[in-house]
């Protein structure tokens, strides 16, 4: 059914056109080090929910969850643009299964998402928050199925959508409350109810609070509930993508 | 065997149906040429054939599979050029070989050495390493070729292979095309606006409209279905007389003047010119596959025109009622 070749090669063409297109690389961290070091900065005065980290350090983990977010939703939907260049049609047209070109562009997508919290993480190591080798580490592995999840919403939504005028659309109506509503900025505990129950159903909840918990050793859920509700939304998230792309069919 | 063999083929959308019911036989080693006007069909059916779209109805066997069971099977058998550009610009000419060559499952140690190969007839080895996004059009489609041929498929689809490239281009292409065919015996489907260009690749000639096969023929058995000299006349010609002459196949009026098909204007010109009274100017050419196009499509190209204006119209006078 998955022809790994073709998942290799898929992978290879995702990861060549991504490190030749440097400036996207940086651009992409802009606003998550506006976050960082502006917002956290600013609000110096801020109380940290956990005691002995100062707010800057707290929303840390938090922004982390947001450089694998924007990255992977828009690395997704980017298909569009395959799609318009015509590129989409040679990969639609090759003798290989559906699966297998979802997988070689959720796994293109995951790669530019380390490659981003790897970024994101020495920076922040530096200025912000030190982390030892094991620390690092371990971000990196949660790195891995956050990034798979969240390339595949954006690939479900990139295969059903017909133009890049969607593009806004998609990131103010589901990126941004994605974000907002995971309390990567504030402590779950302390925030209004219906916060707390919108935030039950985002999937980014529980990677900022995975993140939380390897950082800063403590989180708002369980490190089981955390990694369960990840692997669920990969499974769901895997399942739709498959789905949509079994669905692509040439444009005219 | 036969290389495609359609039986029925019919494709509908929500409002048009773009191919009506096609059964064709395709030998192996043939040369088929698909002429249409835009939006006849050509590129459904191609569509089909090659598995990217599925029949409403019907199906096809292409290189012996079927393309509804065996879709996988039927597209390692057959390679595509298609209408629009569709290498990658983001890759160099090498990468986007390398990247089909794996999808479509060729064994490692032969991708370096078949690229090298493809790179050289199409003429681009030395652009080998350049990013697609710096080449002309020209040298795109020459890699688009080298692409659509380098898994060595039996079957080659190659829809309006030469549009927008300019003449020295264009007969490069050919060249290519004739080699292959030629050197491996790969059956070639073609579709294209021009008629020369069909005229000196296809074996045969399926002409299509309205999704329907209208014409099926070898090119010079088409011709002499319009007639095998075109001659036009200025003047007061003398209709009954013409008409009623042994050789002469039609006589139409065209503007001004006179299309009259004869056969054989070497040896038939100059009873014509005596039968036909008083003539202000002749001129006398071959039957060209344009003449063929014209009077098996053209007709219906007009009548697709009015129905259209018809439509506009009537929408119109209902816009207006609903107003009032």
């Amino acid at each position: 059914m998955i022809n790994f070749n073709a998942v290799y090669a898929l992978l290879l063409r995702e990861a060549k056109i991504f490190l030749r297109e440097k400036e996207r690389i940086i651009s992409i961290l802009i606003s998550p080090l506006l976050f960082l070091f502006v917002m956290g900065k600013g609000m110096a005065e801020g109380q940290s929910p956990v005691p002995g980290f100062t707010y800057q350090q707290y929303i840390f983990p938090g922004i982390m969850a947001m450089v694998i977010l924007f990255t992977s939703i828009t690395y997704g939907l980017y298909i569009i643009w395959d799609k318009r260049l015509d590129f989409l049609k040679e990969v639609l047209a090759a003798p290989i299964s559906r699966a297998t070109l979802f997988f070689g562009k959720s796994l293109g997508g995951m790669l530019g998402a380390l490659i981003e919290t790897l970024l994101l993480l020495v920076i922040g190591a530096f200025f912000i928050l030190p982390q030892n080798p094991l620390q690092v580490l371990l971000c990196l592995l949660a790195a891995f199925p956050i990034s798979y999840m969240i390339t595949n919403m954006g690939l479900t939504i990139g295969a059903r959508m017909k133009s890049m005028e969607g593009f806004g659309l998609v990131m103010s109506f589901l990126t941004w409350p994605l974000f907002f509503f995971s309390g990567a900025l504030f402590d779950l505990a302390g925030a209004a109810p219906y916060i707390k129950v919108i935030s039950l159903f985002d999937p980014v909840t529980y990677c900022v609070d995975l993140f939380r918990i390897i950082m800063l050793g403590k989180g708002y859920f369980t490190l089981w509930t955390d990694l369960g509700a990840i692997a669920l939304f990969c499974l769901i998230t895997t399942a739709l993508g498959v789905a949509a792309f079994g669905k692509l069919q040439q444009e005219k | 065997m036969a290389a495609i063999k359609t039986d029925n083929l019919v494709k509908r959308y929500a409002e048009v149906t773009a191919v009506a019911g096609v059964s064709l036989e395709i030998p192996e080693g043939e040369v088929f040429g698909l002429l249409g006007p835009n939006g006849a069909g050509k590129t459904t059916l191609i569509s089909m054939l090659s598995t990217l779209v599925h029949p409403t109805s019907g199906t096809a066997l292409v290189a012996g599979r079927d393309i509804n069971k065996e879709p996988l099977a039927v597209r390692r058998n057959i390679g595509i050029v298609f209408q629009e550009p569709s290498v990658d610009d983001l890759l160099t000419a090498r990468e986007n070989l390398y990247l089909h060559s794996m999808l479509y499952g060729m064994p490692r140690r032969e991708i370096g050495p078949k690229i090298d190969q493809m790179l050289a007839l199409v003429k681009l080895s030395d652009r080998a390493e350049s990013l697609v996004k710096t080449f002309s059009g020209g040298m795109r489609r020459r890699l688009e070729i080298a692409r659509g041929l380098i898994h060595s498929p039996k079957i080659l689809f190659l829809d309006e292979p030469t549009l927008g490239l300019d003449p020295a281009s264009r007969k490069a292409v050919w060249t290519h095309i004739r080699e292959l065919k030629e050197a491996h015996n790969t059956t070639i489907i073609l579709t294209t606006h021009y008629m020369e260009e069909a005229d000196s690749l296809a074996d045969r000639i399926a002409i299509i409209n309205r999704g329907k096969i209208i014409e099926l023929d070898t090119p010079e058995a088409l011709k002499r279905k319009v007639g095998q000299d075109l001659v036009f006349i200025k003047g007061e010609l003398d209709e009954a007389a013409v008409r009623a002459l042994p050789f002469v196949k039609s006589v139409e009026k065209e503007n001004s003047r006179f299309k009259i098909s004869i056969e054989d204007s070497g040896a038939n010109l100059q009873a014509l010119l005596n039968a036909g009274g008083k003539i202000d100017e002749v001129e006398v050419r071959r039957v060209t596959l344009d003449d063929v196009f014209l009077k098996f499509a053209g007709q219906q190209i007009t009548d697709d025109a009015d129905e259209k204006a018809e439509g506009i119209f009537e929408r119109i006078a209902v816009n207006h009622s609903t107003r009032r």
